[in-house]
């Protein structure tokens, strides 16, 4: 059904990662036509992108309140060392990602407290976490397909044992974030005042940065080390395009994020190319169509607001 | 949360003092900032402090604001002591421009003046909205109540700040520098806002400032405080050249001209310590 609507033929889903896709001709790309029987296959996997998509769209509009995209990029990447390192190890990639992300969150978050700081100590660890991950890849001797997933993602390969860890830790996560929120939101828009209001802003602040490494590390499971940004940044920065109301920002980008992973995943199943890039794309078209709407809005708000309006006259003194 | 051990107010005073500073002094390590610091504000008082960076006029606030404990003597806001997140203190701070890219109305961020240190998801309330109407019109921000705070100039930021501060009904409004980097006219109508407050709730005002002509015409006394020093007294005793010399311990001439005072030889200078922060910041 949906393959017709996509327009193209042939292909093949096997619930692995090619890594190269050069020698195959659109034919051998996409395939649709066993379509219906492949989407109970990746029932979990389906699973898995919603609650991602999420959780990233929750915390993604935190993320660009605090101004910590770049963060979320660094922590990526170390989220991919920790899961290389445990690639090698054979132990679980899970865990391993998960050590490797809140470790990175962690020093972002205690190092660079101010946000000058805070960028050259995320490029500083960056490079640091790549090496790392590339070195214990190297010596990793398994399949291939697991190295290339670490960065690209993997999702169609997510078990019931993994997607119940997701899940549990997805709940914990939205749970302190509601806690939380208020508070955050708070110190986040004006952190003097909210001090001054009684928040505890040295406390919130690695307490958010931990939770960002959790939603990091599960959100590398399914789209890979190199593209998180996809689900925790462009998502809720679409979303701020178009309205400035706290609630309706979060709906609008836990919308975005789950339709840009669930989405990337159905388009996926028709064809031999990793999910990620159909999520990046969906994610980014999303992005595209929000910009173009807040400018719409932007304009006609920009003809009815005027000038600022001064206090009516009242004599200091007389 | 406070000590058992702590002085507890006369139930039915006759009006505690907004702030009372007793024989106070704060040092960091041995860098002592003031000592033997006595200050009783009254309700409804304004008093500037003023001096040169570094002399502890931010401190001060801190102080009050529960943030940093004096090292000696006692402080009293509104007749308890100080703690921190007293809802009878409200702060503005000086104006630093607001990330673009947060998700909060005008309204939105008024509110967080009321509940934002709360815990947990908020609740509607047609109570609170209603108060968040209530303050938006205190200061005349009711004409853009729903426009995104990052799409408002400067002065109408500051301007939600005052609401801001007001929203728990305070009984001191601390301003730290609330008119750094504002325009002409945004600096007037935010001291009138302060000033309106104060006049008609009775609300003492503790304004930092290192510029004290744009409130004037408002202050009842000046604290003047120097590296280790303080004078404090009406604006005619302490904006003297001989006080202002001495505190410095150099030669400093203030001038009268018409409304406006000016300083010659303190090393107030207008750089601020934080106004290299002040970042991406959409100055018209």
């Amino acid at each position: 059904m949906s393959g017709h609507v996509m327009g193209l033929v042939a292909g093949l889903v096997n619930g692995q990662v090619p890594g190269v896709v050069s020698d195959v001709s659109w034919h051998d790309l996409f395939n649709f036509s066993d379509y219906g029987q492949l989407v109970p296959l990746v029932h979990d996997s389906l699973i898995a992108g919603a609650v991602l998509g999420v959780l990233g769209g929750v915390i993604g509009v935190l993320v660009i309140t605090r101004d910590l995209p770049f963060a979320v990029h660094g922590i990526s990447e170390l989220s991919f060392a920790g899961a290389a390192a445990a690639l090698l190890l054979g132990v679980s990639v899970v865990p391993g990602s998960l050590a490797g992300s809140v470790l990175a969150a962690l020093v972002i978050g205690l190092l660079g407290n101010r946000a000058r700081d805070r960028n050259s100590v995320i490029g500083v660890l960056m490079p640091f976490g790549l090496g790392l991950g590339i070195l214990f890849l190297a010596l990793y001797k398994g399949r291939a397909a697991n190295k290339f997933g670490l960065l690209t993602g993997q999702i169609v390969a997510v078990d019931s044992t993994n997607l119940r860890a997701l899940v549990v830790t997805a709940v914990l996560v939205l749970v302190v974030l509601m806690v939380i929120w208020r508070p955050l939101m708070f110190a986040s828009v004006d952190t003097e005042v909210a001090a001054a209001r009684g928040v505890p802003i040295r406390l919130l602040g690695p307490v958010f940065m931990v939770l960002l490494g959790c939603v990091v590390a599960l959100s590398v499971q399914i789209v890979g080390a190199l593209l998180v940004l996809a689900l925790l940044v462009t998502p809720a920065a679409a979303a701020l395009r178009v309205t400035a109301s706290p609630v309706l920002v979060v709906v609008l980008s836990v919308v975005f994020a789950t339709t840009a992973s669930v989405g990337g995943i159905f388009v996926a199943l028709g064809t031999a190319i990793p999910i990620s890039p159909y999520v990046t794309t969906i994610s980014f078209l999303i992005y595209l169509g929000c910009r173009l709407v807040g400018w719409l809005k932007a304009r006609r708000a920009g003809s009815v607001r005027l000038a600022p309006v001064g206090l009516d006259p009242e004599p200091t003194s007389a | 949360m406070r000590e058992p051990d702590a002085q507890r107010p006369p139930v039915v005073a006759a009006q505690p003092p907004a702030v009372e500073l007793v024989d106070a002094s704060l040092a960091y390590g041995a860098r002592t900032l003031w000592a033997g610091l006595t200050l009783s504000v009254e309700r409804g008082e304004f008093v500037a402090v003023l001096g040169p960076n570094g002399s502890g006029k931010t401190s001060l606030l801190k102080v009050l604001l529960g943030l940093v404990p004096v090292s000696t003597g006692t402080v009293a806001v509104a007749g308890s002591p100080v703690h921190r997140g007293n809802p009878r203190v409200g702060y503005i701070p000086q104006h630093r421009g607001l990330n673009a890219q947060i998700p909060l109305r005008a309204r939105d961020l008024v509110r967080l003046g009321i509940d934002g240190h709360r815990w947990g998801p908020a609740w509607p309330s047609r109570s609170r909205n209603r108060l968040v109407d209530e303050l938006l019109d205190q200061v005349g921000a009711s004409s853009y109540a729903n426009v995104p705070v990052s799409r408002l100039s400067g002065g109408e930021q500051q301007r939600l700040r005052v609401a801001h501060a007001l929203a728990t009904d305070p009984a001191v409004l601390l301003c730290d520098e609330p008119l750094l980097s504002l325009d002409l006219r945004h600096q007037r109508s935010v001291v009138e806002l302060i000033r309106r407050r104060q006049r008609d709730h009775g609300t003492a005002v503790v304004f930092v400032t290192h510029e004290i002509n744009p409130i004037l015409s408002v202050t009842d006394r000046v604290l003047y405080i120097t590296h280790g020093a303080f004078r404090l007294g009406s604006v005619d005793e302490v904006m003297t050249s001989e006080v202002l010399s001495e505190l410095y311990s150099a030669e400093v001439e203030v001038i009268r001209r018409g409304r406006q005072l000016i300083v010659v030889g303190a090393d107030d200078d207008h750089s601020h310590h934080v106004i290299d922060d002040v970042e991406g910041e959409a100055v018209s």
